[in-house]
């Protein structure tokens, strides 16, 4: 179906929904790479009236990419909940607008969760400033559990990433180390190899499970290897907390990153298999982050956020515990500047909440990106008044194998010290008892490794 | 009775910045601006231009011509937003170019960060240039080439008529790493060709991969690659360890 508004005697026209949420998109590099980016700010207004005055109801009849041609489509179309969409069934994207800013509260959101197609809520946020992102998703409420409680009102966690350029395990173990004794560690210590093969999964997790145990420490271990490599390392008797798995939001990315439906159904049942969790099942972790699939070149001329929204409802169907936007990651010619990358992080943010995850926010960029670390201050502010679930913590805002620039440990302690949040509660206990925040004071380190003497 | 652990114990085991102590949540001081050097850097680096005299040097004494070329980016801020310009060879640099049919063909490019290009490429080129010849093959004219990504090889490969075509590229900087040279292997290098079609050799650098011993691993792939008929994800990198020269 075609759209059209006037903007100051102009008519502008968009020849289909993706094309209508494309040109509505506020300015990206990676929509300009794409060519599907708004030619001018009056064709991108116009297109966010036209995108207002359209009924939600809409989005049922028209896919951005046909049902045939993909199966996130089909997943999205298939799992579609129409009496949990019933409550806004009559509303236009403009009207929803209003109505989340509103009359919605936390039970209503969780409520409708299941009733939104990601294109839905990527569509309201496009017709959104950073504070509407942001007071909407604080209102949404997502809990899951593995050995901790996640996203309680008045929590923000934090991954612990301890990554090594060589999967070295005293390196690994030292900045373990370091971020538990500054208070990270609750959403989940995981690491990324270097080397994506059996032996170091394996080696890392042994490590990973070890470290956990002899602490007693109240949280969930992650090697964030291909699932592929961690399916193997379950077959093996390897200690698989939790699968982890990058996703896109079509059939052509998720095929780029080597996955399928199937597989990542394959894998949950897997892990759950394993029965490691003790106070719930949760058992998946997803990375996503806008550009992927143009990357990819599997966007079918849809915007970046578009698809990125779509990632969502693949993680959704696997109940994980964590799902995070790598924000800044991809590079400049997708998000080129502070500006750019704090708005994706905040749509990313607003987006996965509405669709009921428990979405967290690696908010991070690279040395050829228009970024510093002030932009990352107030991203990651922005982000603990949205309520995001998690972000990443490491050593000193500097991760040595990725070559890129994430949270540090101390970004932690700032965002949950300015804000009054605390760690997941079974977390923030272990850490009273162990006695950590007035060792780190002292420069006391009162836990320690054999391998580190 | 053991003295208790400090935490400063931790920065023995990693190059990772641990144990940075803490100034209320915040980081003291210098560990604050010892980071901010080092994005700083790393900025600086994103932006410098190729020297290309170390380069031309080390072609002419290995009996090499130099041709200078550049990407269709016009700079470097079109270069980050525009990777597809950065692929493009101008119209006017692909007619200046040589012919050098079947020959092995070296690009020497800024990429995405320059600093270590004119260090490491002249080392590399010294090193692995004897070993191809010894190896029987045709060392084409040195290509410098400005604003380039790695597929603006396939364009300047394609215009030459080369045989093979090593492009060695500055590599994204991290904070840790400023000088990181990588290398590219393609065979048949023609325009179209995807990174699944070539073999890469990446952190050439004094703390990483020693030039010399890249350049041994650069000529194993080339014989390889030679052997097989492609460069890619079939032409496996099994070169033996003891090939490699002590470090």
């Amino acid at each position: 179906m075609a759209f059209a508004h006037s903007i100051g005697g102009t008519l502008y026209r968009f020849s289909d929904l993706r094309t209508l949420l494309a040109r509505a998109s506020p300015p990206r590099s990676g929509d300009a790479l794409a060519g599907v980016a708004a030619a001018s700010a009056a064709e991108r207004v116009a297109a966010q009236r036209a995108l207002a005055e359209l009924p939600l109801r809409h989005f049922l009849h028209e896919a951005v990419i046909p049902y045939e041609a993909d199966e996130v489509t089909r997943l999205i179309q298939d799992r579609h909940d129409a009496a949990a969409f019933a409550p806004v069934a009559h509303m236009t994207l403009g009207g929803f607008r209003d109505w989340l800013l509103g009359a919605a509260d936390s039970a209503a959101l969780t409520a409708l969760a299941p009733g939104l197609m990601p294109e839905m809520a990527a569509g309201v946020s496009k017709i959104m400033r950073l504070q509407d992102l942001v007071a909407v998703a604080a209102k949404c409420r997502v809990v899951t559990r593995f050995r901790n409680t996640i996203g309680l009102p008045g929590t923000l966690s934090i991954r612990l990433q301890p990554n090594d350029p060589v999967d070295d395990p005293r390196g690994v173990a030292a900045a373990i180390l370091d971020g538990l004794l500054l208070g990270a560690g609750d959403a989940v210590i995981g690491v990324n190899p270097a080397t994506d093969n059996i032996e170091t999964t394996r080696r890392v997790l042994d490590l990973l499970d070890m470290v956990r145990t002899r602490f007693d420490i109240p949280t969930q271990s992650c090697v964030l290897a291909h699932v592929t490599t961690t399916l193997r390392a379950i077959e093996q008797g390897a200690p698989v907390d939790l699968v982890f798995q990058s996703i896109g939001g079509t059939e052509g990315v998720n095929r780029s990153f080597g996955v399928s439906l199937t597989l990542l159904a394959e894998a949950r049942a897997a892990a759950l298999s394993l029965k490691r969790g003790t106070l719930g099942d949760n058992v998946m972790y997803f990375e996503t982050g806008q550009g992927s699939a143009l990357s990819a070149e599997a966007h079918h001329g849809c915007d970046q956020q578009t698809i990125e929204a779509r990632a969502y409802a693949v993680a959704r169907e696997f109940a994980p515990l964590l799902v995070n936007s790598v924000v800044g990651f991809i590079g400049p010619e997708y998000l080129f500047d502070g500006k750019q990358i704090t708005r994706a992080g905040l749509e990313d943010h607003f987006c996965g909440k509405l669709l009921g995850l428990p979405m967290g926010v690696d908010v991070c960029y690279t040395n050829h990106a228009e970024a510093d670390q002030d932009d990352m201050d107030a991203l990651l502010t922005l982000l603990g008044v949205a309520g995001v679930t998690y972000v990443m913590g490491v050593p000193g805002a500097d991760d040595v194998m990725l070559a890129y620039q994430s949270t540090s440990f101390h970004d932690g302690l700032y965002v949950r010290a300015a804000l009054g949040k605390r760690p997941a509660p079974e977390f923030a206990a272990w850490m009273e008892r162990m006695g950590l925040d007035a060792a780190s004071h002292a420069g006391a380190l009162p836990l320690t490794l054999p391998d580190l003497r | 009775m053991t003295a208790p652990a400090r935490w400063a114990t931790l920065r023995r085991f990693t190059t990772a910045r641990v144990a940075l102590g803490r100034a209320g949540h915040a980081l003291p001081t210098a560990a604050h601006l010892d980071f901010q050097e080092a994005h700083a850097l790393a900025r600086d680096a994103v932006h410098a231009a190729l020297d290309p005299a170390p380069v031309a040097a080390a072609a002419a004494a290995l009996d090499l011509a130099v041709v200078a070329v550049a990407s269709e980016a016009p700079d470097r801020r079109a270069y980050l937003l525009r990777p597809d310009l950065g692929r493009r060879l101008r119209a006017a640099d692909a007619q200046r170019l040589p012919a050098a049919p079947g020959a092995f063909v070296f690009v020497v490019a800024d990429g995405l960060c320059a600093t270590g290009v004119s260090d490491h490429a002249p080392a590399l080129l010294r090193a692995a240039v004897p070993l191809l010849r010894a190896a029987g093959m045709s060392v084409g004219p040195v290509v410098i080439a400005s604003q380039a990504r790695v597929a603006l090889g396939d364009a300047i490969g394609e215009a030459m008529g080369a045989g093979m075509l090593a492009m060695l590229i500055g590599e994204r900087p991290g904070l840790t790493a400023l000088d990181s040279l990588g290398v590219y292997l393609t065979a048949a290098p023609r325009r179209g060709r995807t990174d699944a079609e070539r073999n890469c050799i990446s952190n050439i650098r004094p703390a990483g991969l020693q030039p010399a011993a890249a350049a041994v691993k650069l000529a194993w792939l080339a014989g390889a690659a030679r052997r097989l008929g492609e460069t890619g994800v079939r032409l496996k990198d099994e070169q033996p360890a003891t090939a490699l020269p002590a470090p």
